[in-house]
């Protein structure tokens, strides 16, 4: 294959990445704006508030934070918290380390900075389609580049309008909307249905365990019933 | 350093450490088959389990009741997504019912 061939591949990954996470950022947009206006009501900085989304970028922790601010958890719990609903991220490595395997440390360190919900279920949904050219971290990285730099300019625009975007207009609800947009298509099996089904149910029951650590046990119970199920 | 500096930058590293783990940290690692079949369900089992708690849970309490606009926009949301997969539609008509909801139940 020549160079020109290669780098048009690259090019086209790239592109569609970027072009598949733009319906995604109607609703990724809206939530990182509630998130600076938020992150301001909680009394931070402008520079701390625009920073988080940078050194943390993951919408439902930096949400979480920035509210247990406000209650006065002690930092030691903060972080614990914080890190708990983010375990999840680890299921999502796991996920995607067959497919990248082949990729440079370099390549590697720099998916994994982007690698956030919603690149996760758009890209994982890639890889699994048939026809591999070998150059499909392109379609990550078109996908992951486009969620981070609109979550830091959403960021940016909740902060600067802060109060004129009061949060009762309920702009936070576009966080399900999103989920909801890239799980219900991925649903499709029975053993995927009772997965679902049964994670929603267990993050309801457990949903008062401490340090959101219901999160955890609802997807564990999730993922359990979809294999169970695989049998019957 | 302030306190949330401190919390931010910890945060921050415990889960880029987490997004790493399997990506670079333990990639030689080849996992059993079953755990290669677990994994088909991360997507929905995480992020249903998100979802379902910001539809249905108020203020810590379950709501079911017909006055919840969050969750009736979501059953509507999760129709249009059924139907259609197009993301764009579903964000689209699902905070356009919240909103027509948040107004009629107000």
């Amino acid at each position: 294959m020549g160079n020109n061939t290669a780098t048009a591949i690259k090019r086209s990954e790239f592109l569609s990445g970027l072009r598949d996470i733009i319906p995604i950022l109607l609703g990724v947009a809206p939530f990182g704006m509630i998130y600076g206006v938020l992150a301001k009501g909680a009394g931070l900085s402008n520079t701390d508030a625009q920073a988080m989304s940078s050194v943390v970028f993951a919408g439902s922790a930096q949400f979480m934070l920035v509210q247990l601010l406000n209650v006065g958890m002690p930092t030691i719990m903060m972080i614990l918290t914080g890190f708990v609903i983010n375990l999840r991220h680890a299921l999502y490595s796991a996920s995607l380390a067959p497919y990248t395997r082949p990729l440079t440390p370099l390549w590697k360190m720099i998916l994994s900075y982007v690698l956030v919900d919603e690149a996760f279920a758009l890209v994982v949904m890639h890889y699994k389609q048939p026809g591999d050219n070998g150059y499909r971290h392109w379609y990550f990285l078109g996908a992951g580049l486009t969620l981070w730099a609109t979550w830091q300019l959403s960021t940016a625009a909740g902060i600067f309008l802060g109060a004129q975007v009061p949060a009762s207009w309920g702009l936070d609800f576009t966080l399900a909307l999103t989920f909801i947009a890239l799980t219900v298509p991925a649903i499709n099996d029975r053993p995927a249905l009772l997965a679902a089904l049964s994670a929603g149910a267990t993050a309801i029951l457990a949903r008062n365990l401490p340090y959101k650590l219901g999160l955890m046990a609802a997807a564990f119970v999730g993922i359990l019933v979809g294999l169970w199920s695989e049998k019957k | 350093m302030s306190d949330i500096w401190v919390i931010m930058i910890a945060v921050g590293i415990l889960t880029y450490l987490t997004r790493l783990s399997f990506i670079l940290l333990l990639d030689k690692w080849q996992p059993p088959e079953i755990v290669t079949r677990a994994l088909r369900y991360v997507p929905v089992a995480v992020l249903t389990a998100i979802i379902v708690p910001e539809l249905v849970v108020v203020d810590n309490a379950l709501d079911f009741s017909l006055g919840n606009a969050r969750m009736l926009a979501g059953i509507v949301a999760i129709l249009v997504a059924w139907r259609t997969k197009s993301a764009l539609w579903t964000i689209a008509v699902g905070f356009a019912a919240f909103l027509l909801l948040n107004a009629i139940l107000a």
